[in-house]
């Protein structure tokens, strides 16, 4: 790709604002900038920011979309920032100078977010060069086994890509099995323990009834021995490559897309406050410190443009640098703790100022530790909720449309949190890799309240039978009833349970 | 250098075209694509392509916006999702509007309907010369000097001879400097062809009616127009008389009164004569109507079509869409006067699902 030349008016932008975003505290890796024209930048980010990235038509779809989105002048994407160390950034080439200046402030912005931020330290800081191994090695796959076969795959792989464990990497099992594996123990056949006792006592010592629920839960215990998992087991892709009978060619690239897909989590889980960090210091370090006077017009314009929202879309933009700027104004201030929080004079209240100055302390503390759930759980207030007009809609049946329904605070957080829960999406969980004692693979849907799509259901149960080759069940709810939907390679049936 | 990026787009296109083939009925039965047309593409609405994966019915989602409005407030349109879930950028169930070249519809067209390639007949392969100016070269006459090319020469020259003055840039070019336009000549085979379409408007043809030649002749003349480059299209209303039109108002006009087909049939044979004789050109006449014809016209119009029409057109295309009222008659005595007629072809078009057919009969001969 031939990048076009990072002129030298650009490069002097660049040490100016890495300056100013160093003075404020931000911390980041080194940043490398590309600048490149439309084509090669709706290229990049049709492949999620990886020019590297191993070939299937939905980037070929994306990057469509995205050409005809710029012709017709509909959307253009200014810039595309890769959590890697070194960090690339891409600029686009008819930016004019102001749009650069705030697109590379935002870039250092967003690099500080993913050095720093705990939910992304999980992450490959290679990935530029992992995601190249893995363009490399099914590409060779296609060579070998035929592209139409290894296409055909992915689509299958892609489909289930949702079912992972983002907390997984966060949790020390209690279960955690050794590295080297010695020679597993003989179980000894545990036995309920009676406490010494005189005969004439034993019955009060070890009460009959005592003894009798010890012994059944010795026995569920063993009983949950030979479950196969153990546990439900929420990263299904991990079950599947341990388990399922692929070819290895197959497995590598299932563990390629659960690799990719571990990846990209953080940046889901952390859309509202990663968005709203790089665009809270590009406003603050443009303003403040690099502006020309005849460029503030300009840059108000795209600022702006940026922050717009249409009613029924959160624009994470908007959300994140409002709120990081309550709670910067909140923590100078000192409007948090028991006192605050149980004053009920309105006007005390409002006028609230013990001259604290931890604003921004606060906030730096909290793109260290937050995600975007616990973001808005925390520091979504009431007040909050008012001044930026938020609301709560809902499909109504009769007018077949969506419609505000509510800006009552407690549903506004509710239903906020509720989408941020999972990404939005259902929690499935491995129940059983031997149902029936025919390894036939159990699946559970833990129902919330919401139906899933039954379609797409459906769908994706084929498809994990292509991986698992046995029938596949799903354990789900469908309004008041429980039902079990089971695929069995030929037919889908459903039964109530 | 190929773009890694044009694999995968070619790819997706090919998904697209299995879809679109896959569909082509349905496309062709609802007529949408008409109005989707440019001058070189149509804009074809298919259902995103969306991997299956686990996920919540949309509609009961619900979620959290931002903006004015009591409760009750409608927002966003009713198709699609209003950007649920995280960060409210996960792409809704939209229809994807791709672009797809009228040839490459046609392409499609011709593959899913089996249509063979048709031969354009006789000798009316006219080969054409044509010029294009596309070469430089050290003479020719003035009217033809490149002064671009000229001036940098002279530029050239200037320079390296140490004649290029900076304060006084006068350049003048010398004979050796001067560069003219050359061109050169390409043959390029073409055939002519015309299709003149006729419509009875008279007063039982109804809007549905209508709709039907109008979808039928959009996917006539996509097919048609894939096959000679250059197609002409004319267009005859008649009632108990026959006028020429344009395209739009061969659409939309609607008369009351009798119907006498020969008086269209009349019409078209004075513009083959008049605009397009049948020695240069493939000729494809189109008839639509509801087979309602006055009774004692019958006779007159196999009369013309036996003696003219048929002699001179490719083939003679006659489609019958039902009507409310009458007999239908026409259709039968064309039949019955013309059974072993290679230049004939009729056609039942009953309703919207007999189009697909009806095309296939139409254009299934390859003539």
């Amino acid at each position: 790709m031939g990048a076009k030349k990072f002129s030298t008016e650009l490069k002097n932008l660049k040490y100016e604002i890495q300056e100013h975003a160093r003075e404020f505290g931000l911390d980041f890796f080194k940043v490398i900038f590309e600048v490149l024209d439309f084509s090669q930048l709706n290229e990049i980010a049709s492949y999620g920011g990886f020019p590297t990235r191993y070939p299937h038509w939905k980037f070929g779809m994306e990057y469509e979309k995205l050409q005809k989105g710029y012709t017709y002048g509909l959307q253009k994407i200014y810039e595309q920032v890769i959590n890697n160390d070194p960090c690339y950034a891409y600029l686009l080439e008819t930016n004019n100078i102001v749009d650069q200046k705030m697109v590379m402030a935002h870039v250092y912005g967003h690099c500080d977010f993913f050095k720093n931020n705990l939910w992304f330290s999980k992450t490959n800081r290679k990935m530029m060069d992992e995601m190249a191994n893995h363009g490399m090695r099914i590409r060779r796959f296609m060579e070998k086994y035929g592209e139409e076969e290894v296409d055909n795959f992915i689509d299958t792989c892609l489909s289930i890509e949702n079912l992972i464990d983002p907390h997984s990497q966060f949790i020390v099992r209690r279960n955690q099995k050794p590295r080297y594996n010695t020679i597993p123990k003989e179980i000894e056949e545990e036995t309920v323990k009676r406490l010494k006792s005189k005969d004439y006592m034993d019955s009060f010592i070890n009460p009959e009834e005592f003894i009798k629920a010890q012994k059944m839960k010795l026995e569920e215990k063993s009983q949950k021995r030979k479950k196969f998992p153990e546990d439900p087991e929420k990263d299904i892709l991990l079950f599947l490559i341990g388990y399922s009978p692929l070819a290895t060619w197959q497995k590598d690239i299932l563990s390629i897309i659960r690799e990719e897909s571990y990846y990209f989590t953080p940046q889901g889980q952390t859309k509202i406050m990663n968005e709203g960090w790089a665009t809270y210091w590009h406003s603050k370090i443009l303003t403040q410190k690099c502006l020309k006077n005849n460029e503030i017009i300009d840059y108000a314009d795209h600022h702006s443009g940026t922050l717009g929202s249409r009613p029924g879309v959160i624009n994470p933009y908007k959300i994140g640098l409002e709120l990081f700027r309550d709670i910067e104004d909140r923590w100078n201030k000192g409007k948090f703790g028991k006192e605050y929080e149980e004053c009920d004079d309105f006007v005390k209240k409002k006028n609230w100022n013990r001259n604290l100055g931890l604003g921004r302390e606060k906030i730096f503390e909290i793109r260290k530790l937050y995600n975007d759930i616990n973001f808005i759980d925390t520091f979504l207030t009431k007040e909050f909720c008012e001044e930026q007009g938020l609301f709560t809609y809902e499909y109504n049946d009769k007018t077949k449309r969506y419609e505000i329904s509510d800006r009552d605070f407690k549903k506004i957080k509710e239903k906020f949190l509720f989408a941020l829960t999972n990404f939005g999406q259902p929690h499935i969980y491995v129940e059983d890799g031997n149902y029936d004692n025919r390894g036939e693979l159990y699946l559970t849907h833990r129902h919330e309240g919401i139906d899933l799509k039954i379609e797409y259901a459906k769908d994706t149960m084929v498809n994990i039978h292509k991986i698992w080759k046995r029938p596949v069940h799903l354990q789900t709810q469908i309004g008041e009833k429980k039902v079990l939907l089971t695929y069995n390679g030929k037919e889908h049936t459903e039964k109530n349970i | 250098m190929v773009k890694k990026i044009e694999r995968d787009t070619r790819k997706f296109r090919q998904i697209i075209r299995g879809k679109i083939k896959k569909e082509l009925k349905k496309y062709i039965t609802r007529g949408e694509l008409i109005g989707k047309k440019g001058k070189d593409l149509v804009s074809i609405p298919i259902p995103q392509i969306e991997l299956p994966y686990f996920k919540y019915g949309t509609e009961e989602v619900g979620g959290v916006g931002q903006g004015e409005g009591e409760s009750g407030t409608p927002i966003g349109s009713d198709k699609g999702e209003p950007g649920a879930g995280t960060a409210g950028d996960q792409p809704g169930e939209h229809l994807l509007e791709v672009e797809m070249s009228i040839e490459e519809l046609a392409e499609i067209l011709g593959e899913e309907l089996e249509l063979p390639r048709i031969q354009p007949r006789g000798k009316k392969n006219i080969i054409e010369d044509k010029d294009r100016y596309t070469g430089i070269r050290r003479v020719g006459p003035e009217s033809l000097r490149h002064f671009k090319r000229t001036y940098k020469q002279a530029l050239k020259r200037q320079i390296i001879s140490g004649t290029y003055n900076i304060q006084n840039p006068r350049i003048i070019p010398i004979r050796e400097d001067k560069r003219y336009l050359s061109w050169k000549t390409t043959r390029s085979p073409e055939s002519n062809a015309v299709i003149i379409y006729m419509m009875d408007v008279s007063g039982s043809m109804g809007d549905e009616q209508k709709e039907i030649v109008r979808i039928e002749s959009f996917w006539i003349d996509t097919w048609l127009r894939f096959n000679y480059k250059g197609l002409e299209s004319r267009y005859i209303v008649h009632d108990a008389v026959a006028r020429e039109v344009n395209k739009d108002t061969f659409y939309h006009t609607r008369e009351s009164g009798g119907t006498l087909i020969s008086s269209a049939y009349e019409l078209c044979i004075k513009m083959i004569e008049k605009d397009y004789p049948a020695m240069e050109w493939n000729i494809y006449p189109f008839h639509f109507s509801d087979g309602d014809n006055y009774v004692t016209d019958n006779d007159r119009c196999t009369q013309l079509l036996e003696k003219w029409l048929l002699p001179y057109s490719n083939v003679f295309c006659y489609g019958q869409v039902a009507g409310f009222y009458g007999s239908g008659k026409f259709f039968q005595d064309l039949n019955e006067h013309f059974p072993n007629e290679e230049n004939l072809i009729t056609s039942h078009i009953n309703d919207k699902d007999e189009i697909y057919n009806s095309i296939k009969e139409f254009l299934g001969k390859g003539k």
